[in-house]
């Protein structure tokens, strides 16, 4: 582990950081990275916030969340079988997304499906051969469990297209044409086989990276100011710009390793495919970390206290992050009330972003809005924990 | 005994009370995450940024075109007029759906042959996208069915009718909200009692309990009641809201979910005492309480199904008290559970609880201060 920590921030200098430090403070300034890299190196729970949390929440939630469903437990019931039921009953099983279980009647599918054993029922009548021959046709009845509503939508949309298809295949059996007037010729852009994971890998990233960058830098300047190491920083001749400056660096290098790991794992473990810049990604990742850092200083230099800064970083940081940022709850279609809300979470701008550059490719006017947003934040948590410290100063 | 027990458990409920910090994180956070999770947690998909790309001057797309525009959830943002057109809506995300209709789509249909639509949808959101195109298919079979009528094609032989039990018109909010029980139940129960042990740890106190005449037992049940009552209560709070501010229907006993919950707020404790009594601070002690509820929450079918996890996984879940409640709470709110399969999901949580309890109360003397 030790190994994996940086020692030389390099390329950190070259990001927007608010307080210009001018001639000899350089040295002024490199003492302060170096002091706090040795605390980041001698203190294993910093090192494992930044490279064990992400690669632990990333299997959880990689192999943990998925919206995918295949293999749906399907209960059948044939009252009355015929050559008929039984091609439709092939023409399930073959579907992927089905596993059809036989059952004898329709109380014990109801009974199957209210122990949670199956998530479908689909019922052949005993008069269903006899009627595909009448004017008004056969009945196929299928009932879903809508408790898990969005399952129950996906299934019935998966029995839609296992029904068409036997149709079609009935049909030409008969040699008739039975094909609808009109066919929907489907085309998913940026992920073809609607893949929950390509969707959900790049936002879990922006959520585990609010959670480093957040956490990191909250509970641990919280410790310093708990055991009044703080103050005693402060009395020395170094500026507030420069502490600041200090603690960001190390702890900037320290997400961007992080970010790195994510970004492998999603591309070799998870298999989700990078299609933008490297260059974009690294500005964007950057000007998020930034941001994050700059909330978990404000977070720590307000509460000064470990608990409360834990408490907080997760309340303002995690959570709306994880529901308001459109990772997996579509933003367009909340309240506008909660719409309005999630422009002040900084991680609706990176998932957007990750997950353009991730699935889409460089698009230039997303990256440069939620860049431009993200920097627009970084500034702006930046100057107020400035403004908090200096003031707590006399 | 009995006295002595009242007298650790009214002690226990001012050590929580009195400390303004765990007052806070009971009361305030379980609110704030009702609401903002009541109204923002929805897979429901409405207002579908859609543009329309006709080719065709014909009636029948202008027909189908008119159906677009009156569907509910979605809102025709554009008219394009050329194919580049299609990326820069798609690719900026000014649109989710293009629905691209050919020049020769009027005049396939007059003439009986098959009419294609094009209907391109952004895969960067899977579910989003899955559920719009079913939005599309919807709108384009009905389109079908009533011309077929009109043009006297033969109906097909069979149709689907298909009917969703339990939620009718399939809000994801009935699903979440009930969940909400179980989850903030779970937060509110670990992060109390996680707490208790460590505060005393870290203040010393806890080597003086011990060495008075409780015995471990009763050590036990003092430190579980404060927790247990505040859970209840919570738990409640959430039921009466989810009744009577979202709507969601209670269809199941009432009875039967407060044995649910028992057991579950049972089994929770016992693994927050764990934690508690294995942490030196109370900072561990809430690290550790994280740790253990992302991945409960997680493993526990609250947001997505168990069964779309791969096998390992699943086999994980069994040890995880939180998916035996959701499925009792979900279950009883919108099923009315048989008490049967109340019964099979009930065990498993006491198991736990056993387990979970009894590790504490060993903790409580064997881990070294």
């Amino acid at each position: 582990m030790t190994l994996a920590a940086p020692k030389e921030p390099e390329g950190a200098g070259d990001d927007p950081a608010p307080p210009p430090s001018r001639g000899g403070s350089l040295r002024r300034l490199f003492g302060l990275v170096r002091k706090e890299s040795l605390q980041i190196v001698r203190d294993p729970s910093s090192i494992s916030i930044a490279f064990v949390l992400p690669v632990a929440l990333l299997l959880l939630f990689g192999y943990g969340v998925s919206l995918d469903a295949k293999h749906v437990p399907l209960a059948l019931v044939i009252e009355n079988p015929t050559s008929e039921t039984a091609s439709f009953a092939v023409s399930l099983a073959n579907s992927p997304y089905f596993a059809p279980v036989m059952m004898p009647d329709r109380q014990r599918a109801t009974e199957a499906m209210l122990a949670g054993d199956i998530e479908g029922i689909v019922v052949l009548r005993s008069d269903f051969a006899r009627r595909l021959w009448s004017p008004e046709g056969s009945a196929i009845q299928v009932i879903v469990d809508g408790t898990d509503a969005n399952t129950a939508r996906i299934i019935s949309g998966y029995v839609d297209g296992a029904w068409q298809k036997w149709l079609a295949h009935y049909a030409s059996d008969l040699g008739q044409d039975l094909s609808p007037p009109v066919v929907v010729e489907q085309r998913v852009w940026f992920n073809a086989e609607v893949r929950s994971r390509n969707f959900l890998v790049p936002g879990l990233i922006a959520i585990i990276m609010t959670l480093i960058g957040t956490l990191l830098t909250a509970m641990v300047v919280a410790r310093e100011w708990e055991r009044g190491t703080m103050e005693a920083l402060l009395v020395t001749p170094v500026r507030i710009g420069e502490i600041l400056l200090g603690k960001l660096i190390p702890y900037f290098a320290l997400g961007m390793g992080g970010m790195a790991i994510s970004t492998g794992m999603a591309v070799w473990l998870f298999g989700v495919p990078f299609r933008g810049s490297l260059a974009a990604l690294i500005v964007v990742s950057s000007l998020f970390m930034l941001t994050a850092l700059g909330m978990g200083l404000l977070i720590s230099t307000v509460a000064r206290n470990q608990f409360v800064a834990g408490q907080v970083a997760i309340i303002v940081a995690f959570l709306p992050a994880f529901i308001l940022s459109g990772f997996i709850f579509d933003i367009a279609s909340m309240p506008p009330v909660v719409q309005l809300l999630t422009h002040v979470i900084p991680a609706r701008y990176f998932v957007s972003a990750l997950q353009t550059l991730f699935l889409a490719g460089t698009v230039r006017p997303i990256v440069l809005f939620n860049g431009a947003a993200l920097f627009a934040m970084a500034v702006i948590f930046l100057a107020l924990t400035r403004r908090k410290t200096s003031k707590s100063l006399e | 005994m009995w006295q002595r027990i009242a007298a650790l458990i009214v002690k226990e409920f001012l050590a929580v009370w009195k400390d303004k910090r765990s007052r806070t994180v009971i009361v305030a956070p379980p609110l704030i995450q009702l609401l903002v999770f009541g109204y923002a947690a929805t897979f429901d998909v409405t207002h579908v940024a859609t543009a329309i790309y006709n080719e065709d001057s014909g009636l029948l797309s202008r027909e189908l075109v008119a159906r677009f525009q009156g569907s509910p959830n979605i809102d025709v943002v554009a008219r394009l007029d050329r194919d580049g057109q299609i990326a820069e809506m798609i690719d900026p995300k000014r649109a989710s759906l293009v629905i691209h209709i050919g020049q020769t789509f009027s005049r396939d249909m007059l003439a009986g042959r098959p009419a294609t639509v094009q209907a391109i949808v952004d895969g960067r959101e899977s579910n989003t996208a899955l559920i719009i195109l079913s939005y599309v298919n919807q709108i384009v079979s009905e389109f079908n069915r009533e011309w077929s009528v009109a043009s006297g094609r033969p109906p097909p032989p069979a149709v689907l009718v298909t009917r969703s039990w339990f939620n009718p018109n399939l809000e994801s909010r009935w699903f979440i909200v009930p969940g909400i029980v179980a989850l903030l139940t779970l937060v509110v129960t670990t992060v109390v009692t996680a707490l208790t042990v460590a505060r005393e740890r870290e203040i010393g106190t806890f080597e003086q309990l011990l060495v008075t005449p409780f015995t471990p037992l009763e050590i036990l049940i003092g430190k579980s009641m404060p927790a247990l009552m505040i859970g209840l209560g919570e738990a409640t709070l959430i039921v009466v809201v989810a009744v009577l501010w979202f709507r969601i229907p209670l269809l199941g006993s009432i009875p039967l979910l407060y044995a649910g919950l028992f057991l579950y707020i049972l089994a929770v404790i016992g693994v927050g005492l764990m934690l508690s009594s294995l942490a030196r601070t109370q900072q561990q002690a809430i690290l550790g309480a994280f740790l253990f509820v992302v991945p409960a929450v997680i493993l526990s079918g609250f947001a997505t199904p168990i069964a779309n996890m791969p096998p390992f996984i699943q086999d994980i879940t069994l040890v995880n008290p939180m998916r035996y409640f959701l499925f009792i709470v979900r279950g009883i709110f919108l099923e009315d559970l048989p008490a049967p399969i109340v019964y099979a999901h009930l065990w498993p949580m006491a198991a736990i609880a056993v387990v979970t309890l009894a590790g504490a109360g060993w903790l409580f003397r064997h881990r070294a201060a």
